[in-house]
């Protein structure tokens, strides 16, 4: 038996039919569903009446369109479209029987943080869900992609997905990371080695000693934006640290059932001399804190270099980053520690979980904001009862951020938390494309620690200055 | 789901690297619960000002564009989101095929799902093809998924590659869903299997 990846047991694991040309049916064992990508989906089930196949393997919660701010149980307070889609999901989960957090329940959140919050997401286990950033699930040893919302629909009626198999890609981070230096510059720092497109067609497997020292949180930050660079899913696989998290979670397995799926996770691992595709290495000294400055997830430097020039560039990429430097507003040269900032946005299924918030929390200890606006949004209502419990809400609010509900919130602009045109702001979340936070709006994506520092001096700020 | 056989249409140039979903379809355009209508906010906004006022320079607000079937573009054409509203309003506007040298991986099998062709060729042909669509409304390319051709206004041919399952679904306008039901006692027995093997999962 040749040696596999961990995405080929993986893989082998879920085949349930294959045809001849390789094109194969995926059983997926855990279907993640939000309001945004699924009313279409429940709606053919029932043009076709087709009842969800396996209610006990799909869970969805609200999270795109809801408002961050107290009063938002009442649809009042949402715009009619938003209500119209939340009201959707409340009643597509009533009547399909599916688990449902809803907006009052305060275990809800970004699905990617209530998934392995609530111990649905389990090592080996496929995850999917109508949203790309599924790929935050790979941290666990799962195999977690995001799908159409045609696939959600295909996965309610069969529990299957129609796919056929990716190639395999090892991105290895050695040695360890320097102080201030994070999860969050590891997953910004791949995608600006191999841009949006280097991962397409591949899965992503992270490894090495830098991987391995980080904890669930940053592993579950890494894979988050495994689809930024074109991979669809991510995976790291599950050791100690994987266990110790599951355990004991709402619905992770206990007792006997704990001790099986123990046995089984403890193969869950690339065997030695397994192929791989495409191979990338970085040396965790190398990376630095850095910055996106432009409008692509690959516009990545360290925050101590300066706005690049078209010239830097070569063929389509040339005109690409001229158009990013207009709407960015930027000019080349301008160091990026110069950059001054509007607005402040700590959150997002990025890094909207509890060591993010720490983190942030201990830059901004007795200091107060310098920019215009700036918001906290916990991932999840435990989240937030957590962060409030360690004091880390009473440092947020005398600091003069806005501390908030859960929910994905200034992410994307579909709910109230948007950017204005022009607006420059300082994200811990995971997309800079134009008009992604708001019409005209400017996104500088950045680690939870890099967010807190703009927010105390007013500009793009080396962490490390301010540690 | 709507077959797709052959095309013969105006094909809009899109010279960009990147086209993002966030520039096919911006999010606050995703609150529809429908398929239908996406076609209005097509790159809602390169498309339209700030008061809603279309913007002459951009390619489908051109007389010659208005009614294209064909979109030809840069590399990566689709990356972002998972978003399928991106080629449902794609194909609500009146776009059944999109032509570049290379598709984001969920787009792409999205657009299947939703009877649009998208067709991959290298940078040379993609270029030669974007000149085409340049004339405007003089120029009209032919797509055939049969025969695997894109055919230039010239009659210059070019022939694509693409799977054979997601062609053969295209070309028939097959569902998914139904496909995969005919398959349920595979599925049964895989269930079966898996209960034993890990009842955790």
């Amino acid at each position: 038996m040749s040696p596999k990846t961990l995405y080929d047991k993986i893989w082998d694991d879920h085949v349930a039919h294959e045809a001849d040309d390789g094109t194969c049916l995926l059983y997926i064992d855990r279907h993640l569903v939000h309001e945004v990508t699924s009313p279409q989906a429940f709606e053919g089930l029932r043009m076709t009446g087709r009842k969800v196949r396996a209610p006990e393997k799909t869970i969805a919660v609200p999270d795109h369109n809801v408002p961050t701010t107290p009063g938002r149980d009442d649809p009042k307070n949402m715009t009619e479209d938003s209500a119209i889609q939340v009201a959707a999901l409340d009643k597509n989960a009533r009547d399909f029987g599916i688990h449902y957090y809803p907006v009052s329940d305060v275990r809800q959140g970004i699905v990617h943080i209530v998934g392995p919050e609530q111990g649905w997401t389990l090592p080996g286990t496929t995850v999917v869900c109508g949203d790309s950033h599924t790929a935050t699930h790979g941290a666990f040893g799962a195999l977690a992609h995001g799908i159409g919302t045609s696939e959600v629909e295909h996965v309610l009626a069969t529990q299957t997905l129609i796919q056929k198999k990716s190639k395999n890609m090892k991105v290895e981070i050695t040695g360890k990371l320097r102080p201030g230096v994070t999860a969050k510059d590891i997953t910004l720092s791949v995608i600006g080695e191999t841009g949006t497109a280097g991962g397409t067609g591949y899965v992503i497997e992270y490894c090495g000693e830098a991987i391995r020292d980080l904890s669930m949180e940053g592993r579950m930050t890494v894979c988050n934006m495994a689809i930024e660079g074109g991979a669809r899913a991510g995976l790291i696989a599950p050791d100690e640290k994987t266990f110790d998290y599951v355990k004991g979670r709402p619905h992770a397995p206990k007792g006997a059932a704990w001790e099986a799926a123990l046995t089984y996770w403890k193969t869950l691992f690339t065997d030695e001399g397994a192929h791989f595709d495409k191979v990338l290495t970085i040396k965790g000294e190398d990376i630095a804190p850095v910055v996106t400055w432009g409008t692509s997830p690959e516009d990545v430097l360290p925050i101590t270099a300066t706005v690049p020039a078209p010239g830097d560039f070569e063929g389509g990429k040339v005109e690409a980053v001229q158009r990013s430097l207009d709407y960015m507003g930027l000019t080349p040269g301008t160091p990026l520690s110069e950059i001054e900032i509007d607005t402040v946005f700590i959150g997002s299924c990025t890094n909207g979980r509890i060591e993010d918030l720490r983190a942030a929390a201990e830059i901004l200890k007795g200091k107060k904001i310098a920019v215009k606006r700036a918001m906290v949004v916990p991932g999840s209502g435990l989240v937030r009862a957590q962060a409030e419990e360690e004091g880390l809400a009473d440092i947020f609010k005398e600091a003069g951020f806005e501390w908030r509900l859960a929910g994905c919130s200034m992410c994307l602009a579909m709910n109230p938390d948007q950017l204005a045109p022009q607006e420059r702001c300082a994200a811990t979340s995971n997309r800079n494309f134009e008009g992604r936070q708001g019409r005209g709006g400017r996104t500088h994506l950045v680690s939870p620690g890099m967010a807190a520092a703009a927010a105390i001096t007013g500009r793009l700020t080396d962490v490390r200055e301010v540690m | 789901m709507q077959k797709f056989t052959t095309l013969t249409g105006i094909a809009a140039p899109m010279p960009l690297i990147n086209v993002d979903t966030d520039m096919i379809i911006p999010k606050q355009f995703l609150k529809t619960i429908k398929r239908s209508g996406l076609g209005a906010n097509l790159f809602d906004e390169m498309r339209f000002d700030d008061d809603g006022k279309e913007i002459p320079g951009f390619v489908l607000n051109q007389p010659a564009y208005r009614e294209a079937e064909i979109l030809v573009a840069g590399d990566n054409f689709g990356c972002g989101s998972s978003r399928e509203h991106a080629p449902w309003a794609l194909l609500d506007f009146g776009i059944r095929c999109v032509i570049a040298p290379s598709f984001a991986d969920i787009f792409y099998n999205n657009c299947f799902k939703n009877g649009i062709l998208p067709i991959a060729l290298p940078q040379d042909v993609v270029d030669v093809l974007m000149k085409d669509a340049e004339k405007g409304a003089n120029a009209r390319i032919s797509v055939d998924l049969d025969a695997q051709t894109v055919t230039t206004s010239d009659g210059e041919v070019a022939t694509f590659e693409l799977d054979s399952f997601k062609k053969h679904c295209l070309l028939n306008g097959l569902d998914d869903i139904g496909l995969t039901m005919e398959k349920a006692a595979s599925i049964d027995a895989f269930e079966a299997q898996a209960q034993a093997a890990r009842p955790w999962a």
